[in-house]
């Protein structure tokens, strides 16, 4: 083993036992935490039990739905964009400031306007994720070699059939960023908005569980979140990996 | 140079002028019952504006900002120059905050709840978390890129690790900062607004929550209104300098 991975292992461990002594000292107090062996245990419960596993799956859904149509939606518009110069330079202060904006404000207006359900979770996730994708894209166009797209030429490749056999191949490492990206502010809007207010799903959950002070449902529900996050996350994040040691840029 | 300027001027009039025909239009469509048209909007925060309750509020949700800003450049900017002087630290460490960074923060709010009470404490510890992340990754990154002959220089020079900071890698680093800086402001709004949303009894957060239990569309119109004007009037002065910073104006 790595010596970093050995020093990740340590402070995840060194983490938790720290926060189990802090427990069992009552430093933290019960209703604040309770120790992460029971916490371990509850999650353990929760899993064998099968609980939540239908809420769970609905927000998984949603949050895939929110994450294509971020990806393949802002891969369309980026690549449109990229060729109208003037509309970019138009678009490019939008896409500068965007971030700053916080999207979650919109959520009460999209309630009034779609109705408490599915829809305004999944817009807000994709709304998050679609200009992460748009501008990850621009970038990849931005480096594609004049050769390529000279080759492209001699061999009369329509702009779609350029866009998809050779421009895209070549942006696939950034392909993966804007994924990565997308699929992170699908988490991030989704599970927010059931959290802000929605009538079921995961987010919901957990914001009903701390309502009522239900500890053993909360944390194991944060634990699993978490770790479904983390390990999507980390797939991607090896699949990069592998794409990008392939083109001898890691 | 001020032609490029004038350029991107009407850019931006041309980008604003659109905004508000998407918001006509999506308005026409939408109709009264869940949406204001700009002018009625505009109004509305006009007269919000003139009232004592509102600025309150405004008050209120900046003192929370203005804190978690301030710890979370504090702890970023340690955090950082921590990881990237200890090499092994760094390395390990910073996978591990980029995963921290895509996990939905909202989730763990209940926890801050129970840990720091109802009220200021709580929201500004939700908008530093997630301001801190950004603030000390690209922290990281602008230390770790310093052009090695300066820290040699300062080798020669022995000079001890806080004059090192100091006069070598802070300064070197400045521009990325500065960028992490930026994007930390954003977040950090953010997640104060949204610490307000649940669990404050003042400040814009409340106001957009409270606004939503009412029914108030004028209301969550303008404050959604003001809270975009604000963040990216604020962001468009960093952003420009930032750019300053980083093409050496």
């Amino acid at each position: 083993m790595k010596p970093t991975q050995i020093y990740q292992i340590a402070i995840i461990l060194a983490f938790v036992a720290l926060l189990e002594v802090l427990c069992l000292t009552k430093v933290i107090d019960k209703i604040t935490m309770p120790a992460p062996h029971f916490i371990l245990r509850d999650f353990f419960l929760m899993i064998i039990h099968g609980r939540y596993f239908h809420e769970v799956g609905q927000s998984m859904f949603n949050v895939m739905i929110a994450f294509v149509s971020a990806f393949v939606i802002g891969i369309i518009t980026g690549t449109i964009l990229h060729a109208y110069r003037l509309v970019r330079d138009v678009m490019d202060p939008l896409f500068a400031t965007y971030y700053a904006i916080p999207v979650f404000a919109f959520y009460p207006l999209f309630i009034m306007i779609f109705g408490l359900g599915d829809g305004p979770q999944v817009l807000i996730g994709y709304m998050l994720g679609v200009v992460a994708v748009i501008v990850t894209i621009l970038n990849g166009l931005d480096r594609v070699p004049r050769v390529l797209k000279k080759t492209a030429r001699i061999n009369r490749l329509s702009p779609f059939q350029t866009a998809i056999r050779v421009t895209l191949p070549f942006c696939a490492p950034f392909l993966l960023t804007a994924a990565k990206l997308a699929l992170a502010y699908a988490f991030i809007g989704v599970i927010g908005s059931e959290f802000i207010m929605a009538r079921s799903g995961m987010g919901y959950e957990i914001g009903h569980a701390y309502t009522n002070f239900d500890n053993a449902t909360m944390y194991p529900l944060i634990l699993l979140l978490l770790l479904i996050s983390i390990f999507m996350n980390g797939i991607l994040t090896a699949w990069e990996k592998v794409l990008l040691a392939r083109r001898g840029q890691a | 140079m001020i032609q490029s300027d004038r350029r991107q001027l009407i850019n931006v009039a041309i980008l604003i002028v659109g905004i508000l025909v998407f918001w006509e239009i999506a308005y026409l469509i939408v109709g009264e019952l869940a949406m204001r048209s700009p002018h009625e909007t505009f109004a509305f925060t006009w007269k919000l504006m003139q009232t004592d309750l509102f600025w309150g509020h405004v008050s209120e949700t900046m003192q929370a900002f203005a804190m978690a800003l301030a710890i979370a450049v504090g702890l970023g900017l340690l955090i950082g120059f921590t990881l990237a002087i200890h090499k092994l630290s760094g390395d390990a460490m910073e996978p591990m905050l980029v995963a921290l960074y895509s996990i939905p923060k909202i989730t763990l709010y209940p926890i801050i709840l129970l840990a720091f009470g109802l009220g200021m404490s709580a929201k500004v510890a939700f908008g530093a978390i997630h301001g801190v992340i950004p603030v000390a990754l690209f922290t990281l990154n602008a230390v770790r890129a310093t052009k090695p002959i300066l820290i040699k220089t300062g080798r020669v020079l022995k000079l001890p690790p806080a004059a090192m900071v100091r006069t070598i890698l802070f300064p070197a680093a400045v521009p990325e900062i500065f960028t992490g800086i930026r994007v930390g402001f954003s977040l950090t709004l953010i997640g104060t607004v949204l610490g307000e949303m649940f669990a404050s009894q003042r400040g814009m957060g409340y106001l957009l929550m409270n606004a939503i239990s009412l029914y108030n569309v004028d209301l969550i119109m303008a404050v959604t209104f003001l809270l975009c004007v604000f963040a990216s009037v604020v962001n468009t002065a960093l952003l420009i300098i930032d750019h300053r910073l980083h093409h050496g104006a």
